[in-house]
């Protein structure tokens, strides 16, 4: 039985505002002076990354890092919001490799410091994940489309195919006799959707490597998708002909579409998404209760891509 | 077996204290939401809460007659507060989905009861609760007999339907929905078994009247 625990934080924990943006300050002068290319670190897991600024910010406020890092969907670790940042201490995340393969010129395998050497960004972006809640995240990464140039995708490629790491001897969710989920966690984009310059690997949060619960050491961020489009600790890159499987969908067709897009005007079958939760402060009656936006707010930048289709259909 | 009496005269004062124990996590969930001291939805957390205290309480109301009869544990007496206390967190669940969730925009409160049906069951147990609550008193088992019994067997779907909301309400079932689920399952299927139990119980007793204390120690 799982008995209440009211998950303190320590106020140690809680970047103050006027800390986070000289944080962001240097981080542009540290890029500016060239240290953005200085040789990535192979001590994965919050330690300090660069990036130059990406040009992407909401203008909203951030949600506290305390929350980005505490409360997470990452089954691997387990099926509670806390477990990921509870039970992911053993968790591994280098050495790593990305193994890029399928319908692709040059297939190709990325180790961490090649990963680290892609020109890395800071971009905030809107999160909102598929159960109604949200928050504003400062992610650091790069453009999918950067390493998918790399590997020169052939004609014939209409989609990619994205896969994480089944580890169970670090990961307390892989094993046992209750698995949530099947392993591996499978996810997946059109072609054209994996090469839109919204759509980034990420390697870093709040101006750090992303820690275990967040998805280390590289997780997809598809920013107009609900959350579980971003699949974690990424292992595989397959560009495939026909549509992947991604594991939602699977496990629940009626409920979890392969396109995933936000909608306030495709309801979940058990809850409205019509509205969402601001994750972060502000208790019962600081209504953080907001109206979903279509495309999560990004449908200037991606509406195009779904020019004709039936979104109700297609969820 | 059986624990140590309590004396009769505390009897009172311990359903008393029953009820203030169990009333404990909401009130205090409560004071913490509206401090802002709960982390992440924090709606959300105050309404999950509620929801498993309103099942653990409707799994305690059932546990107490097995409790006597295969324990000889007899603590009827609190039966009454713990129904009462399962009845209590269901409204405030509800209560706390209608007012701190949906703010009380009522089309869409209609439109979950109606459309979702996970939600319809929690609604179905919590209307047969009411009848529940309003003959939980002494007056009310004087005046209606035997029709008192028969009625407060809903109990028994009420739990049920509970356990089933539950398990509908998560994405993916697991150890906690099993567990809950199991139980009501065990306690509803153990009134079932029941008669032949002690019917068997009470062969064996005077099978045995005379020998070694072999069978249960009666009563
Ligand atoms: C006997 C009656 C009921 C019991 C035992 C019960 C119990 C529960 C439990 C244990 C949960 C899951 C909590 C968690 O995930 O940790 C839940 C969720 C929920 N219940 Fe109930 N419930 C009952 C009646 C109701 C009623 C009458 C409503 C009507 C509004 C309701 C609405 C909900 C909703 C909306 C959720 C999901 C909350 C969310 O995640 O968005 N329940 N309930």
């Amino acid at each position: 039985m799982r008995l209440y625990r009211p998950a303190p934080i320590p106020g140690s924990e809680i970047t103050p505002e006027s800390a986070w943006i000289m944080r962001r300050d240097l981080l542009r002068l540290g890029a500016a002076g060239g240290l953005a290319l200085a040789a990535p670190s192979l001590a994965f897991g919050a330690t300090e990354l660069a990036a130059k600024p990406g040009g992407y910010d909401p203008k909203e406020p951030l949600t506290p890092e305390a929350d980005v890092t505490s409360i997470n969907n990452f089954y691997e670790f387990g099926t509670g919001k806390a477990d990921p940042a509870e039970k992911s201490a053993d968790f591994k995340p280098a050495p790593w490799s990305v193994k890029v393969d399928g319908l692709v010129g040059k297939p190709a395998e990325f180790d961490l410091d090649q990963l680290m050497a892609f020109e890395l960004e800071e971009r905030v972006y809107r999160m909102r994940c598929v159960e109604a809640w949200s928050m504003v995240i400062p992610w650091i990464g790069f453009p999918l489309s950067a390493l998918l140039d790399r590997v020169e995708p052939l004609g014939s490629a209409k989609y990619v195919a994205f896969e994480t790491v089944v580890r169970p001897e670090e990961m307390p969710g892989q094993r046992g006799v209750f698995q949530p989920l099947p392993w591996p966690y499978v996810e997946g984009l059109r072609l054209d959707e994996a090469r839109h310059p919204l759509t980034i690997l990420s390697l870093g949060v709040y101006g750090k490597t992303l820690p275990n619960q967040n998805g280390a050491p590289v997780r997809l961020v598809v920013p107009w998708k609900y959350g579980f489009k971003g699949i974690k600790s990424i292992v595989r890159i397959t560009l495939t002909e026909d549509e992947p499987a991604s594991t939602w969908n699977k496990m629940a067709p009626n409920e979890y579409g392969f396109y995933a897009n936000v909608n306030p005007e495709v309801d979940h079958p058990r809850w409205s998404q019509a509205t969402e939760n601001r994750i972060g402060g502000g208790g019962f009656f600081g209504s953080n209760d907001r109206p979903t936006l279509m495309f999560n707010g990004y449908g200037d930048e991606v509406a195009s891509l779904y020019a004709g289709m039936d979104l109700k259909a297609n969820f | 077996m059986g624990l140590p009496a309590l004396p009769r005269r505390y009897h009172p004062a311990s359903i008393w204290l029953l009820y203030a124990v169990g009333l404990f996590p909401a009130a205090w969930t409560f004071y913490l939401g509206a401090t802002g001291q709960l982390t992440g939805n924090p709606v959300k957390v105050f309404e999950h809460l509620l929801g498993e205290w309103a099942l653990r309480f409707l799994i305690l109301t059932l546990m107490i007659s097995p409790l006597r009869d295969l324990a000889g544990i007899n603590w009827l007496r609190y039966r009454r507060a713990l129904g009462l206390l399962a009845f209590w967190y269901v409204v405030l669940h509800f209560s706390a989905n209608m007012i701190l969730d949906k703010r009380l925009a009522f089309d869409v409160i209609v439109e979950d009861i109606t459309k979702r049906w996970f939600i319809t069951i929690g609604m179905a147990a919590l209307v047969m609760l009411i009848p529940l609550a309003l003959t939980s008193n002494a007056w009310s088992i004087r005046r209606l007999g035997s029709r008192w019994t028969l009625l407060h067997r809903l109990i028994y779907p009420i739990a049920a339907l509970g356990a089933l909301h539950f398990c509908l309400s998560v994405k993916v079932i697991g150890p906690e929905q099993l567990v809950y689920a199991g139980l009501v399952i065990l306690l509803i299927g153990w009134r079932l078994v029941r008669p032949r139990y002690m019917a068997w119980r009470r062969s064996r007793r005077s099978v045995n009247t005379g020998l070694a204390p072999a069978g249960p120690r009666p009563k």
